[in-house]
């Protein structure tokens, strides 16, 4: 049940920006030119596409993210039901953590988290 | 009418009414911003339309309304109109969870759109769907600044979410449950949680800030230094949905801290003795800690200079991710190891870190780092 009421609110809240996006395209002016339509680059006329190559770090971002958010997840579940476990769930903990760690290390000193 | 249609509609209607409420709250939001930050500047502020410039919102609202809705040629049509909508339904979803008094306490009904046990994952996973909205409005505008924008901003959200998520954990071993309801309810028999937490609110109180793209983290919409970010190609209502999202997320940022730390919907137990029945006025003491939340937000930005993005990454990754684990480390042992203590010792060195790191941050100097950087690298 608590299920179908997020549906309900979705449905509302995805609702609202339809509906503005909606009463905006009817009601406004619509006078479109060539260079009104053209992409922003500070005045000058656009060169090329935009959709190029960009720099590595965003990948390598992601990837990182992936990875340590996966950790998090493993932690959800044993942090709600810690206090049932107790000492032998920690040194679990810490077995996973160092493991991460060493994963960290290894990232900061090949410089992945440097941004030039 | 059977008894589910009539829940069905009681739920429509408070998901309307959360919806409208969301709304509103933004649009004087955006008035009262203006009107502190002129305060802080020594200056006045919107006050020419109506009263105290109460019906500038309004004047904003219409007029966004009535522009030209602009669709650049480079864009990707389809998702170039989904993105804002993306953005502002999931800043919009998460506040149904947030819990905003007992049970059956509004008119007979439940205080809240929906009531999940897994509470803080949702709100977490739906609030990080954000993020999907300003990456796609980056990449279907077609225009290097706005994709620039986006793909900064992406990165920037998903490392602050680690923080987030791991700044957490401490208080869910304490508590023992992920249901919103469960968390306050302990707080009000125990204690509010920030005091037991200390540091680990912080370190989700900075994570949040950078996770809603307010000052000092808010360089997705750099206007010095990108144009407007990921919304430069939008206009008229477009535009202003991708303000909407961000000034909601900022309310729900603001929610679930009071609720996880601040003790939500209860107020502080101690007052009862002074005015009997104080700590269960429903609404008053979420809204008062949600506004107080908001006021700090703006204070913020009206004192603190943006970081640069490699400074960003920088702090997120090699500050708030080692500390947070740190944090969730310290509750587990001592939990763990002293499974029957008082949690008072625990809130003393949560403190004592708490203290320890403004000093040494009042201390560290981002300059030099940077030059020592500049010297020894390519």
């Amino acid at each position: 049940m608590e299920y179908f009421n997020i549906l309900i609110m979705f449905l509302v809240a995805g609702g609202i920006g339809v509906l503005a996006v909606g009463v905006s395209a009817i009601l406004g002016p619509k006078k479109a030119s060539r260079t009104k339509l053209m992409p922003y680059e500070s005045g000058n006329d656009p060169e090329g596409s935009a959709r190029e190559r960009f720099p590595v770090h965003f990948y390598l971002v992601a990837m990182l993210f992936i990875v340590f958010d996966i950790e998090t997840a493993f932690f959800y579940p044993l942090a709600v039901a810690f206090k049932k476990l107790g000492v032998f769930a920690f040194w679990e903990a810490v077995t996973f953590v160092v493991l991460v760690l060493v994963g960290y290390y290894y990232i900061l000193k090949k410089g992945v988290l440097e941004w030039r | 009418m059977p008894q589910w249609l009539i829940d069905v509609l009681i739920t429509l209607l408070k998901a309307i009414l959360v919806v409208v409420g969301l709304l509103t709250t933004f649009a004087y939001m955006t008035l009262i911003e203006r009107r502190l930050l002129a305060r802080m500047q020594i200056r006045l502020g919107p006050n020419r339309v109506g009263p105290m410039g109460l019906l500038q919102p309004v004047a904003d609202a219409i007029k966004s309304i009535f522009k030209e809705d602009i669709n650049v040629t480079m864009a990707d049509k389809v998702v170039f109109i989904i993105a804002p909508i993306v953005a502002v339904a999931s800043a919009l979803m998460a506040f149904g969870g947030i819990p905003a008094g007992p049970a059956k306490s509004l008119f007979g009904t439940d205080p809240w759109v929906f009531d999940l046990d897994i509470g803080i994952l949702f709100i977490l996973a739906v609030t990080s769907m954000g993020v999907y909205g300003i990456f796609l409005a980056g990449w279907a505008s077609g225009s290097k600044y706005p994709l620039l924008g986006g793909l900064r901003s992406s990165a920037q959200m998903i490392s602050y979410e680690l923080g987030m998520g791991l700044a957490l954990l401490g208080m869910l071993m304490i508590v023992g449950s992920t249901n919103l309801r469960d968390i306050v309810e302990w707080q009000f028999n125990n204690g509010a949680m920030f005091l037991f937490q200390s540091f680990a609110f912080i370190l989700f109180a900075i994570s949040a800030t950078a996770e809603v793209n307010r000052t000092p983290f808010d360089l997705v919409e750099a206007e010095q230094e990108l144009v407007a970010g990921y919304i430069t190609e939008y206009s008229s209502i477009k535009w202003a949905l991708f303000q909407m999202a961000e000034y909601i997320a900022m309310i729900t940022a603001s929610a679930v801290m009071s609720t996880l730390f601040f003790g939500g919907y209860r107020g502080p137990a101690f007052l009862d003795s002074v005015i009997p029945g104080i700590s269960e006025w429903p609404l008053i003491w979420l809204i008062v800690k949600i506004a107080i939340f908001l006021f700090i937000f703006i204070w913020i930005r009206a004192t603190l200079p943006r970081y640069r993005y490699d400074q960003l990454m920088r702090f997120g990754w090699k500050v708030l991710f080692p500390l947070a684990l740190f944090n969730t480390m310290l509750v587990a042992f001592y939990i763990a190891y002293f499974p029957d203590a008082s949690l008072w010792p625990l809130a003393l060195v949560e403190l004592l870190l708490l203290v320890g790191g403004l000093a040494y941050s009042t201390r560290y100097k981002p300059q030099t780092l940077h030059r020592a950087e500049t010297q020894g690298g390519d």
